[in-house]
């Protein structure tokens, strides 16, 4: 099986790269990039259009087990395929936990009966996610756990955690923290300032993030594990990450879409597809963040795709259920910052593909000779104006509902194979 | 007529010009009410609906006054003990409700943003009786025509709040109401009972409430719910009340002819001392009981003829 894309806008995140060429797939693998077409290859004239590493999702949930009415593997796969996400990589805050080999097994079998793309699977660091005894984490890595989380739920119990970190470090297992000091973001539904004193809603200081990050840092000093923050929002807490990278600890950053994108002032009167965790933060915070992602500080951006049902967001904002969907909406949501000029397309696809492939020890990511051919193939410059109701997720709770949006995948391909096809 | 709005939700969304039409429109209000023939028709054959998913026996008591002065049927359903218990949720509440035809919907809820989110689903027009710490837009109202029947005027005098600014959705609409018609605002609270970023609303704020008081036209003091009192944002009441109780040394800093205001219910001794509140020279605290009727008349009344005006304007593209 021969493929060869022609005439394609080549993004190269490991070069930060950007020029016209050719690409040969051969076996699913990227087999040369700028040669002649070979006797016999389907050849796709990409029209100038961008092809880049298909994207690594790090942080998705999925609804099986437990709440499939909101997502299934099936309806995520289609979604991400849509999306140009190639790599899903699961978080285990499902109805029941991933918190045992038995269950990993359960969903993997799934997830590949199930989807378009690859799918990868997080377990919980905890059992039940509870912070109280750590989960069988050599067991979970012999059965494909790609690292290590409590999703939202953090542990407030700093002894289990150290004696999760240091075992977790003994088997080279990679933990993903949420770092927030729980204390002061109980309860919460905003970020603490004008916003949410106008709006009258719960808040909380985005220092609780900087604590939360200070403490799993003097953990990861302790114990040498390999460690992630899922999401880092907030300018206040980058001087923490900038000092932890500093002296050497293997630590990494991720941020939602979502935080690179919008605001606290976008809740408007109280829009509950806006409410994420952590809170939607000032336009300062923001712009913080896309130059920390540029330079490349936060080395990860993600969905943070987080399916919620019609019913659990149609209620006053302080109740209503967190968390937005963004698996078909992160890449043109990310074309906003290219567009908006903050990133170039070489960093934004080293942030959405390279970086969380390479975190998690794994060949994709890359448009080298070589890497396996996930690739999407995307017109930056496409609108379109988003209606939720056109995405293929079961839960339509998108933030960009109706707003004007750049950016369309033409075509997805996993390992060779066409996944996606948008037929334009 | 200068008022536009369908709903009542918040002093944000009102014009100085608006709030005006309320307040003159009241000022009208207070005579009838003060008469012994006090019936209006003016919401005659209209339907009322006061929902409290939150227990309150002033306001709920002062809506329904209006509304049975103005000639609504009027009817109270205290959710706080009914279908909600049983798991219904707000909308579907909302939509049972809006399904029974009211014209008007008088909401307190203990969220914010709740009262906005039901607006949405009626075709009814809605007034907001208070959302958690969002707002309180006839409370407000009322306290503007207070201060405009005391003072002879609601701009360019220096309004002193003080107390539980931060879980106070009065101090949300008055400070808004009040910054709207070009007041200076002083905001004074404990810094734990202070919300974050007030300055940016244009108030002046304050931890010591002599020097908050310094010059003050009105003293508008604040309720502080027993479950704040102890340990978690002061140290104790009697601590509050030697701070931040309202008394007759510190109110000497303020005007010699302030007056002094409170929402009610009072807690004597926390936050507000007895004499001072019983004063018949300088506090209004019963003139604002009084006001509240005549001000839920006057919204109530406004939203009622804009209703109307819609629907004739439907009813008569239907005949064209």
């Amino acid at each position: 099986m021969t493929t060869y894309i022609t005439n394609a806008r080549l993004i190269d995140p490991e070069k930060l790269t950007e020029a016209t060429g050719s690409l040969l797939i051969v076996d699913g693998r990227i087999a040369e990039i700028g040669g002649p077409a070979p006797e016999g290859a389907t050849v796709i004239d990409a029209n100038g259009k961008c092809l880049a590493p298909g994207i690594v999702d790090m942080g998705v949930r999925i609804g099986e087990p437990g709440d499939r009415h909101k997502e299934s593997f099936r309806s995520a796969g289609l979604a991400a395929a849509a999306g140009g996400v190639t790599t899903i990589v699961a978080r285990p805050d499902t109805t029941p936990a991933i918190d045992t080999p038995e269950v990993l097994e359960f969903v993997t079998r799934r997830a590949r009966e199930a989807s378009p793309v690859r799918i990868l699977h997080m377990a919980a660091l905890t059992k039940g996610r509870e912070g109280r005894e750590m989960t069988e984490i050599g067991f979970l890595l012999d059965a494909g756990a790609v690292a290590f989380t409590d999703a939202e739920a953090v542990c407030t119990n700093t002894k289990v955690l150290n004696r999760a970190f240091t075992y977790a470090r003994s088997l080279g297992a990679l933990v993903i923290g949420h770092p927030q000091e729980p204390g002061l973001t109980a309860g919460s539904a905003v970020t603490k300032g004008k916003f949410a004193s106008l709006r009258g809603l719960p808040d909380v200081h985005p220092m609780a993030e900087r604590m939360g990050l200070d403490r799993d840092i003097a953990l990861v000093e302790m114990t040498g594990v390999r460690y992630h923050a899922d999401q880092v929002t907030s300018a206040r807490t980058l001087p923490a990450l900038e000092r932890a990278k500093a002296n050497g600890f293997d630590v990494t950053a991720g941020i939602s879409i979502h935080h690179l994108t919008l605001n606290e002032y976008d809740v408007g009167d109280y829009r509950t597809f806006f409410k994420v965790t952590p809170p939607l933060r000032s336009e300062e915070d923001r712009v913080a963040m896309v130059d920390a992602v540029a330079s490349g500080l936060i080395d990860i951006i993600c969905s943070m795709h987080t399916p919620q049902d019609e019913e659990s967001k149609r209620l006053p904002f302080e109740h209503a259920a967190s968390g937005a969907v963004g698996l078909e909406t992160l890449l043109p949501a990310a074309m906003r910052l290219y567009h908006q000029g903050g990133l170039t397309l070489p960093q934004l696809f080293r942030a959405l593909a390279l970086n969380p492939a390479k975190r998690l020890g794994l060949a994709q990511g890359r448009l080298s000779v070589g890497a396996p051919a996930d690739l999407v193939l995307f017109d930056p410059n496409a609108p379109f104006v988003m209606d939720r109701f056109a995405l293929r997720s079961k839960s339509k709770n998108t933030p960009f509902d109706g707003q004007r949006m750049e950016g369309r995948v033409i075509a997805t391909f996993v390992a060779g194979q066409k996944v996606f096809d948008a037929d334009l | 007529m200068s008022f536009r709005a369908r709903h009542l939700l918040g002093i944000e969304h009102l014009a100085p010009d608006e709030i005006r039409a309320v307040l003159d429109l009241a000022d009208r209000y207070v005579e009838l009410n003060r008469r012994t023939e006090k019936r209006s028709d003016v919401l005659a054959g209209m339907t009322q609906i006061n929902m409290f998913f939150e227990n309150s026996t002033r306001t709920q008591a002062s809506f329904e006054l209006a509304g049975k002065r103005l000639g609504a049927d009027v009817m109270n359903m205290s959710v706080a003990q009914s279908s909600v218990k049983k798991g219904e949720t707000l909308i579907d509440t909302a939509l049972t409700l809006n399904a029974m035809h009211p014209d008007l919907l008088v909401v307190r809820h203990g969220a914010s943003g709740a009262v906005n989110l039901l607006a949405e689903k009626v075709n009814c027009a809605v007034l907001n009786a208070g959302d958690g710490r969002h707002e309180h837009p006839t409370q407000a109202l009322l306290d503007a025509l207070t201060i405009r029947r005391a003072k002879g005027r609601i701009h360019r005098l220096t309004v002193a709040i003080c107390g539980d600014v931060q879980h106070s959705r009065v101090a949300r609409s008055n400070l808004i109401l009040l910054g709207k018609m070009e007041n200076r605002v002083r905001l004074i609270a404990p810094p734990t009972l202070m919300p974050s970023g007030v300055e940016e609303f244009g108030c002046e704020v304050y931890d010591d409430m002599k020097k908050g008081l310094e010059g003050a036209d009105v003293v508008m003091m604040l309720r502080l719910q027993k479950e704040r009192m102890d340990g978690g944002f002061i140290p104790s009441e009697r601590e509050y009340f030697h701070r931040y109780g309202l008394d007759a040394e510190k109110l000497a800093f303020a005007k010699p002819d302030a007056i002094v205001m409170h929402p009610g219910p009072m807690n004597r001794g926390v936050e507000i001392d007895g004499t001072i509140a019983d004063d018949i020279n300088r506090s209004v605290i019963q003139e604002q009981v009084e006001m509240g009727v005549a001000v839920r008349m006057a919204c109530m009344d406004l939203l009622a003829r804009n209703l109307r005006a819609e629907r004739g304007a439907r009813a008569t593209e239907v005949m064209a």
